[in-house]
């Protein structure tokens, strides 16, 4: 009952905005049609991401990207439904705070963007997909990798990146195939990303024939793993799995080197930080973890993009600018295709997305996820985090649904 | 067998760092009849003073050993007036009051400091520069480095001093003189108020070295380790007696290893229906077994007598 009448208004919002959405374009559009039929219509883009804050630099990343893209596009000329349009940025800066995200949503809608690309933080891009959808805005998230984000039955919400519930498959996979591990030791923070990426792996490990020798918790406030580890070492793996971020990671790393325990360590993107080397010492040389996306030097337009944003910005793409940059223009080749810069009407045409962008190829499953988002391995070598290998989980789909079911 | 003697390796040198945190609990608990839970935080600062300095010092050329000495220098100077000041302003105006009031400044005066050390070094994890590098040494099938061998040894070292200062020295005779009765003691011509005083210069020293032993094992500090710290090292006091500094001692040696032991084997007992994230549980039904069987812990006698 009560699901019924939120997805009702929802819809009546949605409809309600797309129809004032048309009301407020045609009257501007005919009125610039009769005297000069090539004067171009604007077209709004919101951009939302911490812009203050301690997470600024990766935000202004992604707003830089954002902001080439759109530039880019207009330098070209983007003909939409036989009327030349003209982009348009409008950034807002949400401070990485689920709140203020919320708030800047709100604005972004009504000012009547027609697709916004954001949040970072998955905090953020959560609670603000629900006002994007309400208000039938498509929303596409260059970096946010909580699975719930996608999972909530939004129409709008898409990402470009790979998501948590599909490293713990790629590392899987990477372990059996590639490192050829046959006995392997699990560990976990008790947390839900830590034993999400755990139970995950754990589950791909086992059905490609490795054997799980020990499977152990911890919490993410300890810093003692001497007996967990012990034991570990009487069951003799030859890799140990950390489902947990770098304040864990680094002592356990460390302590394992002192217990004379030689097998392979491998963990997620909790722990593919700077702060993990510091911590864990000499012992981090070898140690391997995932990281969603390729390295942006390994991206298919890559170099050119690096290039060019170093010429523009005077400074170094920091992470996710690429994705910011292909997220818009995955709404232009929509809108494109669908003829109309109405996002009612371009919206069922993203899911449909088949397009080459920077960071290669973009395509959505039906949640609004990255298909075959590519995740890739690095190792620490020289005191340095290097990519090793780049892994495109092909099954990545319906693992992941398996994975967020048990949650 | 291998793995057992490991485990109970790791169990002593754990134990050995909460025995010397739980002296702290014990001395005041002994002498005031007050839980000081700022104890653990108080650790936590020496640790992150230790951590500092050292930090400062990495690139200076001394040797490793010069540098830990004036960590601990530095540290223990920092937690003895913390400790001190602490005691002043907080526990000595509430000597007097129920038991409660200064239980809760003393909650209060933990947060305070947590906090504050969250301003001076923010709530980041702190890693400690490599400045030595543990050598291995093999007992029968076991591996330990020569660190943990010396947390051990010197955690030994400390507490047997301690007892022996305790026993054998005027102002240790005046510390359990105030501990049987403060009024009468008073009245034999000790200042109890000096000897309460003391009593926190100890156990904060002794904390600074514990805080220092912390960094140096793990390698990291961090404004909130000393929450778990001092709530493991306040069992152990519990556990051995608490009031108790032999107790103490025996008593953080024993959580120690049964934690050890326990996140080791529970998962095995238990047929894998508890994993070994439930160390603690073990640790504290112990400890309840213990209270329930030995109200006054296993080497304490007086506790029930006062209050």
């Amino acid at each position: 009952m009560n699901r019924r009448t939120v997805i009702g208004a929802a819809v009546a919002a949605a409809f309600a905005v797309a129809l004032a959405g048309c009301k407020k374009e045609e009257p501007a559009a005919q009125k610039t049609d009769a005297p000069r039929a090539i004067e171009s219509a604007a077209v709004r883009i919101g951009s939302a991401s911490p812009l203050t804050g301690p997470q600024a630099h990766i935000g202004i990343d992604i707003r830089n990207g954002v902001q080439l893209a759109i530039e880019d596009a207009n330098a070209a000329g983007v003909e939409i439904g036989g009327r030349k349009v003209k982009l348009e940025l409008v950034a807002e800066d949400d401070e990485a705070n689920p709140t203020k995200a919320t708030t800047v949503a709100q604005k972004l809608v009504d000012s009547k963007v027609v697709a916004v690309v954001g949040h970072f933080n998955s905090g953020a891009s959560i609670p603000a997909s629900k006002i994007y959808s309400d208000a039938g805005v498509p929303q596409i998230s260059p970096s946010s990798t909580n699975p719930k984000y996608t999972q909530q039955g939004f129409k709008t919400t898409f990402r470009v990146v790979a998501h948590d519930d599909q490293q713990g498959p790629t590392l899987g996979r990477f372990a059996t195939a590639t490192l050829k591990a046959t006995a392997i030791a699990v560990i976990d923070d008790s947390t839900a990303y830590g034993q999400g990426l755990a139970d995950a792996f754990e589950r791909t490990a086992k059905e490609a024939g490795a054997k799980i020798v020990a499977r152990e918790h911890t919490t993410d406030k300890d810093t003692d793993f001497k007996s967990i580890l012990t034991k570990i070492k009487g069951r003799n793996p030859d890799l140990i799995m950390f489902g947990g971020i770098d304040p864990q990671a680094g002592p356990m790393v460390k302590q394992m080197s002192e217990l004379g325990i030689k097998a392979k360590y491998i963990g997620g993107d909790g722990m593919q930080t700077p702060n993990f080397i510091k911590l864990a010492g000499p012992a981090a040389e070898g140690v391997m973890a995932s990281m969603p996306g390729l390295p942006k030097e390994k991206m298919p337009g890559g170099a050119e993009f690096l290039k060019k944003y170093k010429a523009k910005f005077n400074q170094d793409v920091e992470l996710f600018a690429p994705m910011g940059y292909d997220a818009v223009m995955v709404f232009v080749d929509s809108m494109k295709r669908a003829g109309s810069t109405d996002p009612a009407k371009f919206l069922p045409e993203i899911g449909k997305t088949s397009y080459n962008g920077v960071i290669g190829p973009v395509a959505f499953d039906e949640k609004g996820d990255l298909k075959n988002a590519p995740i890739t391995i690095y190792v620490v070598k020289g005191g340095k985090w290097e990519a090793l290998e780049t892994v495109s989980p092909q099954a990545a789909p319906s693992s992941a649904g398996a994975g967020s079911g048990k949650k | 067998m291998d793995i057992f003697l490991q485990q109970l390796i790791n169990g002593l040198v754990l134990g050995s760092i909460y025995a010397l945190v739980a002296l702290g609990y014990t001395m005041v608990y002994g002498i005031l009849g007050l839980i000081n839970f700022a104890h653990g935080d108080i650790v936590m600062v020496g640790a992150l003073v230790a951590l500092t300095v050292v930090g400062l010092l990495a690139g200076s050329g001394l040797p490793p050993i010069v540098i830990l000495l004036i960590a601990l220098a530095a540290a223990a100077l920092v937690c003895v007036s913390i400790g001190v000041t602490v005691e002043r302003v907080a526990y000595r105006p509430l000597r007097r009051a129920p038991r409660l009031a200064p239980l809760i400044t003393a909650i209060g005066v933990s947060i305070l400091i947590q906090y504050s050390a969250a301003l001076v070094w923010g709530k980041q994890y702190i890693s400690m520069p490599a400045i030595i590098t543990p050598s291995e040494i093999r007992i029968g099938g076991a591996q330990l480095t020569d660190l943990q061998l010396y947390i051990f040894l010197l955690a030994c070292g400390v507490m047997a001093a301690l007892l022996w200062f305790i026993k054998s020295t005027r102002i240790g005779r005046a510390m359990r003189a105030t501990e049987q009765n403060p009024d009468i003691a008073g009245l034999m011509g000790v200042d109890t108020n000096r000897v309460i005083a003391f009593t926190f210069v100890l156990g904060s020293a002794v904390g600074a070295l514990a805080g220092l032993m912390v960094v140096l094992y793990y390698g990291l500090g961090h404004y909130f380790m000393g929450f778990m710290l001092g709530l493991k090292a306040f069992t152990a006091a519990v556990l051995g007696g608490i009031g108790n500094v032999a107790g103490a001692m025996l008593g953080g040696l024993l959580l120690g290893v049964i934690e050890s032991i326990a996140s080791g084997y529970i998962g095995d007992w238990t047929g894998g229906l508890l994993g070994s994230n439930y160390r603690d549980v073990f640790a504290f039904l112990v400890l309840v077994l213990v209270l329930v069987l030995k109200p006054s812990g296993l080497m304490g006698q007086r506790v029930s007598e006062r209050t």
